[in-house]
């Protein structure tokens, strides 16, 4: 298998194109533009269209009459640009439809500024939009995983007819790694018989989330309800590192959840019993992950680029069992390896464990 | 006895939900009878707007898809782009189209895209209760009007089509009425242009059809047409504002 070495954005530009994506709509943001540009370059020679829209509120829409006749689409982004882009992800859940659509992360409120950040946690995982949906959330941590999850997002769009967000940041996006291009998996068996593509040779269709009557709606929402119920039963993805005999655990995705790696190393080093959870899907939450843990840990730390997002989701997983605190850099700063070491020995009193 | 008059094949048998009077149904059927005499129902697309206008969607016997507020035409060419040789139309009210939507319309003008979109002005909101709108005449009273439109205020009214039609990739533009048998029939051709222009691939068209809300006027229907004609007829620029070269030619 081809290895090559590429700037994170352009990785899933090309993830896009090898999991049979034809169609991008997007307007520039920095930093994801590499993606619109890397697609600009290379999606058309292949047969693909790539459109640069008058706004993000466009691109988002043209996806969602794009997905509307069954093709294959991205839109990538970032978070100002992802803010304008919600009513029509709303939209889109609420029709049903299979899209992809990336979101490099940077740090805000407001214009902010261009660092990593995770400050769209909530934004991603607990419905950006109007009405109560949910998207199926990727949090990549490395340039394979930005391939290998834009791959996997377009079969998970497929196969459960729901939008896909990859949450990643601008370090991811803007570092140079190394990259396998695997094969495309066997794509999953879908249904199709909601596509929109001319009333030919059948009854017409419509795909519209308009609904007037209080019981059509309820009935609209428990339908949804039980997708995504069944979404968090089978799909929950995280990384455990050094977890089997930890005393201690640290809670991070993305970015920092690679930071935290070394963390645990040096920790463990030093004698502390500590270990990493790393969440894949931010939605469906991966609480499954914490079971074993619930009853053993004495304590956890989630480490976020921002006031405290995740945080939340993870007293739930443990249901408040044991302390949960919160290791956080913002405004487009990282921690390193060794402050977040140092904030797990000082808040649990772990300063005395003997050197090894 | 031969039928001289049949519901157009382009049209559902689910009856019209509009209120009496009102001229959204009459453009619908054109368009209807439209496709069914180009012969592209079956490889029609039709995008459908928030407001009384969207109750299209089901009227229509070709495919449909529900847009949010406004953004029909990005909808309507993210399903061009997608399936260039099916034809895609968007039927939108003035509200949809020149407020809410304006930065779409202007860009599918703009880059000349091949989409068909009719523009249905009756110079109000109409599903949300009579509020003003972008095409509000002078002095029009409105929910938000209540003293009637102030151009002082509140801007003139604005002639959308002919903004559209100063753009290089809008290559047909048409303003109409369907307040006489006349200008139905008027109107009826500038649909039909707009639908060839697609078929021919020349680039980005549009028909603005003047019509009545006599609900939010406050008015009878016969009372709606004479007002529609008196007040909405002289301040927009009526007929074909732009034609090419190329779309004379068809
Ligand atoms: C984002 C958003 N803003 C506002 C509305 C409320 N709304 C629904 S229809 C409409 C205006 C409709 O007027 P027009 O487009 O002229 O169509 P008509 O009802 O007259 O056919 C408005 C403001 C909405 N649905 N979505
Ligand atoms: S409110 Fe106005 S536009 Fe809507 S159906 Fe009634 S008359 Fe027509």
């Amino acid at each position: 298998m081809e290895k090559v070495l590429m700037k994170g954005n352009e990785i899933i530009g090309e993830a896009a194109i090898r999991s049979g994506c034809k169609l991008f709509f997007g307007y520039p943001i920095t930093p994801s533009t590499e993606v619109v540009e890397y697609l600009s370059k290379h999606l058309p020679p292949k047969g693909g269209t790539v459109l640069q829209a008058e706004d993000e509120i466009g691109a988002i829409n043209m996806c969602y009459g794009a997905a509307c006749t069954g093709s294959r689409v991205l839109t990538a982004s970032s978070s100002p640009g992802v803010s304008l882009k919600q009513e029509g992800i709303s939209y889109s859940a609420a029709v049903e439809l299979p899209m992809v659509i990336v979101n490099v992360n940077r740090c805000g409120p407001g214009l902010g500024g261009l660092g990593p950040a995770q400050s769209d946690y909530f934004q991603s995982v607990k419905g950006g939009g109007h009405g109560d949906y949910r998207l199926i959330v990727l949090a990549p941590s490395t340039a394979q995983e930005l391939y290998d999850f834009t791959m996997q997002g377009f079969d998970l769009a497929d196969q459960y007819r729901n939008p896909v967000l990859i949450l990643t940041d601008g370090f991811l996006g803007q570092t140079m790694e190394p990259v396998v291009l695997k094969e495309r998996p066997e794509p999953p068996k879908v249904d199709r018989s909601w596509v929109v593509d001319g009333a030919k040779g059948r009854e017409k269709r419509i795909l519209a989330s308009y609904s007037l009557t209080n019981e059509i709606g309820e009935d609209n929402n428990l339908r949804w309800e039980k997708k995504y119920k069944n979404i968090q039963e089978k799909e929950q993805q995280w990384e455990e590192f050094h977890t089997e005999d930890a005393e201690y655990l640290l809670v991070s995705y993305g970015t920092t959840g690679r930071i935290c790696k070394s963390t645990v190393l040096n920790a463990r080093k030093k004698g502390i019993k500590l270990g990493l959870i790393r969440p894949i899907t931010l939605w469906p939450y991966p609480e499954k992950a914490f079971i074993p843990y619930k009853d053993k840990v004495k304590g956890i730390v989630t480490v976020e680029l921002n006031t405290g997002q995740m945080i939340e989701d993870v007293k739930l997983a443990v249901e408040c069992k044991m302390p949960v605190h919160l290791y956080r850099r913002q405004g487009g700063m990282l921690p390193n390896e060794h402050e977040i070491l140092d904030y797990v020995e000082d808040i649990f009193s772990l300063t005395a464990v003997e050197e090894v | 006895m031969e039928k001289i008059f049949a519901r157009s094949k382009g049209l559902t048998d689910v009856a019209f939900s509009f209120c009496p009077g009102c001229t959204h149904g009459t453009i619908m059927r054109l368009i209807a009878e439209v496709l069914e005499e180009l012969e592209i129902i079956e490889d029609t697309i039709g995008i459908s707007p928030v407001g009384c206008a969207g109750f299209c969607q089901n009227f229509f016997s070709c495919d449909f898809i529900g847009a949010p507020h406004g953004r029909a035409q990005a909808v309507g060419i993210g399903v061009k782009r997608a399936l260039p040789d099916r034809t895609v139309f968007t039927y939108q009210g003035d509200g949809d189209i020149a407020a809410i939507g304006t930065q779409h319309a202007i860009h599918a003008a703009a880059r000349g895209e091949k989409i068909t979109s009719i523009m249905v002005n009756n110079a109000i909101y109409g599903m949300t209760g009579g509020q003003m709108a972008p095409t509000t005449i002078e002095g029009m009273k409105t929910s938000t009007s209540p003293y009637g439109r102030d151009n002082i205020l509140d801007g003139a009214p604005m002639d959308f089509p002919k903004v559209i039609a100063n753009l290089e990739g809008a290559v047909y533009v048409a303003s109409v009425s369907v307040d006489s048998p006349k200008n139905i029939k008027k109107a009826k051709e500038a649909i039909k242009k707009a639908f060839k222009v697609q078929q021919a691939g020349l680039g980005f068209a549009l028909v603005s059809v003047l019509s009545t809300c006599p609900t939010n006027w406050g008015m009878t229907p016969v009372d709606s047409l004479n007002w529609l004609r008196e007040n909405m007829m002289p301040i927009y620029e009526m007929g074909e504002l732009k034609v090419t070269e190329e779309v004379e030619a068809l």
